[in-house]
This record gives structure tokens, sequence and C-alpha cells, in this order.
């Protein structure tokens, strides 16, 4: 028992100290290679490469003034940036990162806990995520705060579906709900769900940008017509919670589409995690050239293309695929 | 013991913020209770290794319901607002009349599910995994597939009913304009 808790503590105190140093440099990640993208380069005093420039803008972030305006409802607005912090951390409890590996003698699974309804986990800690956001807009008595606000519950409500639905197509195939059944099923590079699920593949990236809330789906914050939407009335550490937890999920969203249809930890030669690792990277790149290249969506645009598109074409990938299963 | 101290904890937690959901009069708070309410009660289903049932309940009921909840008294601008005005048209002694209705109605779940069985708790009596996927699939759609298809029915008519509700309503408003 004692032990197991130790270990237990071991791995959660690893992943939040990895996922957070990740979310650092994935800020200095995108802002380098946004800067790449546009011929600038990017951060490039603080350290060799700008590679100190985090750790600069957290000390800058901490020591700012916390201003709380006078209409916020005081409760809610503080509350708001630790809901959107805390889902954002907890789905990595069912991500695995490697094979069962055997430490001083002891069989140890890295990841924190193999759910058997692993995936129905990590849709029901990021569809709480949303509230953050929802209530920050809300209790900030700020009109662009309040129009963030609708916006980001409207959105994630109509992508919910189609994220949902998108999946379907590997559960069916797979037969299983657990997340390290999900990777063993893709031991060669022609098992991975990517070339079996195609469409399932291309629905479930997108629905993941939206529901991150990043460019070309970051109507929520959209600085041109919002100023900054929710995070309007923000500042100091609150202000950087919501930063780390948008990063924090660009960082779930790549780790489950690495899980679920590009082989997860899978990978010849090099050891499991450093696959797992590789491919989380690429990934967030993909991520940060999605924002370097595509303009932002309109909002009917963003709510035609959920329903009409996405959520009909999610559809019949289910039922296609179920055909093939049982032919 | 640990299981205990989760129960009691979640149990608490569960009828605590139901309670305070309903005496509120901010309508966020309200919602926000609710949301904390449906979390622990999705811990007891949990504990009683009904892992399927419990994630459902947060991804449907606070994951997608409670978020069009939301969405409504964002839309409506309630910020602030407080229903202290009379609006009820009930009168006293149909609501005390009502109160006592399902109180009993409570107690008498209770004894039948709870007392009669010689005090064997809930959680020993429940068959292993047994809400688990399989167990709710094969349920949903052997025994209850009427059931389950009648819903589905339901659930369509309602769809189509609100969108033919919109729908004349912005034929009345070209006829207007």
């Amino acid at each position: 028992m004692l032990e197991y808790a130790i270990i237990a503590a071991i791995k959660v105190t690893t992943i939040i100290v990895v996922v957070l140093t990740g979310c650092a440099y994935a800020t200095w990640l995108e802002r380098k290679l946004l800067g790449h993208l546009q011929h600038r380069i990017g951060p490039a005093y603080a350290g060799p490469y700008g590679l100190l420039q985090p750790i600069a803008d957290a000390v800058k972030l901490i020591f700012k003034e916390d201003i709380v305006p006078d209409r916020v409802e005081k409760v809610t607005h503080s509350l708001a940036p630790i809901i959107s912090f805390i889902p954002a951390f907890l789905s990595f409890a069912v991500i695995p990162v490697g094979d069962t590996v055997s430490i001083f003698g002891r069989q140890i699974d890295p990841v924190i806990s193999d759910l058997n309804i692993g995936v129905l986990f990590i849709f029901a800690v990021t569809s709480l995520g949303v509230y953050g956001i929802v209530l920050a807009g809300w209790s900030s008595g700020c009109k662009y705060s309040l129009l963030g606000g609708v916006r980001s519950s409207a959105q994630m409500i109509s992508y919910e579906i189609a994220y949902g639905l998108s999946i379907i197509g590997v559960i069916l195939l797979a037969g299983t709900l657990s997340m390290q059944d999900l990777v063993t099923q893709q031991s060669s590079i022609f098992d991975w769900f990517i070339f079996r699920q195609p469409l399932g593949f291309i629905i479930f990236v997108i629905c993941g940008v939206a529901e991150t809330n990043r460019a070309p789906f970051d109507l929520p914050e959209a600085e041109s017509e919002l100023v900054a939407g929710y995070l309007t009335e923000y500042s100091s550490m609150k202000y950087s919670m919501f930063f780390v937890a948008e990063y924090a999920n660009m960082i779930t969203v790549s780790c489950v589409v690495t899980t679920f249809f590009l082989g997860g930890w899978q990978g010849p030669l090099l050891p499991p995690i450093l696959w797992f690792a590789i491919k989380v990277f690429l990934f967030m790149a993909f991520y940060i050239w999605i924002r370097g290249t595509l303009p932002r969506f309109r909002y009917d645009q963003l709510m035609n293309f959920g329903w009409k598109i996405l959520f009909p074409l999610a559809l019949l990938n289910t039922m296609l695929t179920a055909w093939i299963k049982l032919w | 013991m640990l299981d205990l101290i989760v129960f009691y904890t979640a149990a608490i937690v569960a009828i605590g913020s139901a309670v305070m959901m309903i005496i509120q009069r901010n309508p966020v708070a309200s919602v926000l209770y609710l949301i904390v309410s449906l979390v622990a009660q999705a811990v007891l289903y949990i504990q009683l290794s009904a892992l399927f049932v419990g994630a459902l309940l947060i991804i449907v009921y606070a994951g997608a319901i409670l978020v069009l909840f939301l969405f409504v008294i964002m839309i409506l601008n309630l910020r602030g607002e407080r229903f202290d005005t009379e609006t009820n048209k009930l009168g006293t002694g149909t609501k005390y009349t009502l109160a006592v209705v399902f109180f009993l109605e409570l107690v008498m779940v209770f004894r039948e599910f709870a007392v009669s069985r010689n005090g064997a708790s809930m959680a020993t009596r429940a068959i292993e995994n047994f809400g688990d996927v399989k167990p709710v699939a094969e349920l949903l759609y052997t025994k209850y597939l009427f059931q389950f298809e009648l819903t589905s029915i339901l659930l369509l008519v309602a769809v189509v009913g609100a969108v033919v509700m919109a729908k004349k309503d912005s034929d009345d408003r070209e006829g207007n304009s």
C-alpha cells in the first residue's frame, strides 16, 4: 500500500514537472517558430537562442500587480483560472508514455492509471475545462469578456459532438477504451490508426484545435475584435494560469492524437519515451504551423463548418467503420 | 477505511451542494453548485466500480448540458440577478403537501433498497463491473432495446419541434419587417 502510494506520488510529481516545463518551452517554441514563419528571428537575447525567455517571462508575470476591476464577481473571478488550470493537467493521468519497465525489481507502468475507460476519462476531463473560460467571461463584468465566454461555450458544444464521434471509429476497430491497449494494437506503422481511420484523424485534429481555442478557432479571445475576450480583465498570475492551461491543453491534445492515431510510444530503435516525445513535439510544431498559416474563421463560418460539415462527416465515418467492422 | 472516507466525503459534498443549488439566489452560482454535485455523484458511481456510468455523468451532464445552462444564463445576461420576487403560483398548502409526498417516497425507496436487505451495503451487492461498458451495452441493446429506441424517437421529435419553433419565429420576423 505504502509502496504503491510512493510510486504513484513519484509518477504524479514527474508528470506535473515535465508538463509545466513543457508548457514554458512551448511558449518559446511558438514564438521562435512563428518568428521564423514570418521571417523574424523571435526571442534572441535571453540566453542562447532565447532559451531563457520563458523563465524571464515567468519572473515578470509573478512580480506584476494583480489588478482586479471593481465590477467583477470576486469569488468566481479568482476561481475561473483555477477551474481552467486543473482539468488541463488531469488528463495526463491516463496517457501512457512507454511499455512496462522493471526498476529495482518492480514492474512499473509508465502511466499513472491505465483505466479501462481511459478514452472516456479524457473526454470527461477536457469537457470540464470550458467552465474556466465561460466563468472568466461572465464574472469579469466586461462586454468583451462576456462575448468571449458566450462564444467559447457555443463553440465547445458545437465541436464536442464531432470530437467525440470522430474517435468512435478508432474505438470500434480497436474494441477497447484503454489507452495502453490502443497503443499496443498499433505495433507496426501500417497498423497506425491514422491509416485505418484517415477521415476520423482529420476531424479529430480539427476539433482538437477548436477545443483548445487555438487559431484559426481562437474566437473566444480574438484580439482584433474582442480585445482579448475572456482574458481582458485578467493580469499577473491569474492571466498566466490561463496561459499555462492553454498550453497544457495543447500538449494534452498532442499526446492524445499521438496515442490514438500515431502509434503512441511505439517505434523502432529509440526508447519508447523518446518516440513519444518526438511525436508530441512534431504535433505541437504542426499546431504552431497552423497558427502561422491560416486566418481566423468568422463566427458564422465556424458554426456552419462545425454543424454542417464536421458533424455529418463524423457520423458518416462512424457508420462506414461500423459497416466495415461487421462485414 | 479509505473507502468509507471517500464515500462520506463525496456523499456530503453531493447532498450539500444540491441543497446549496436550491437555496442560491444567483443563477450562475446555482449552476456551479450543480456541477460540484454532479462530480461528487460521479465519484460515488466510480466507487461502485461503475466507471462508465460515472464518466458518462460527467461527459453528458457536466460537460454538455450545464454548459448550455450557462450559455442561456449568459445570453439572457442574468448577471447579479436575484430571484427574490414571488413568481410561484402554487399555494403554501400545495407546496407542503408535495414536499411531504416526495419525502415519503424517498423514505420508501430507502426502506426497499437499503434497509430491508439486512444491512448488506449497496457496494457489496453490486456484481463485478456492473456499470462497465460491456454490461451496460448488453442491457441496453437486449433487455431495454424497446425503451432505448423509444427514447431516440422522443429525442428526434424534440429536435424537430425545436427547429419548427425557431423557424416559425424567423418567418414572423420576416413578415413583420
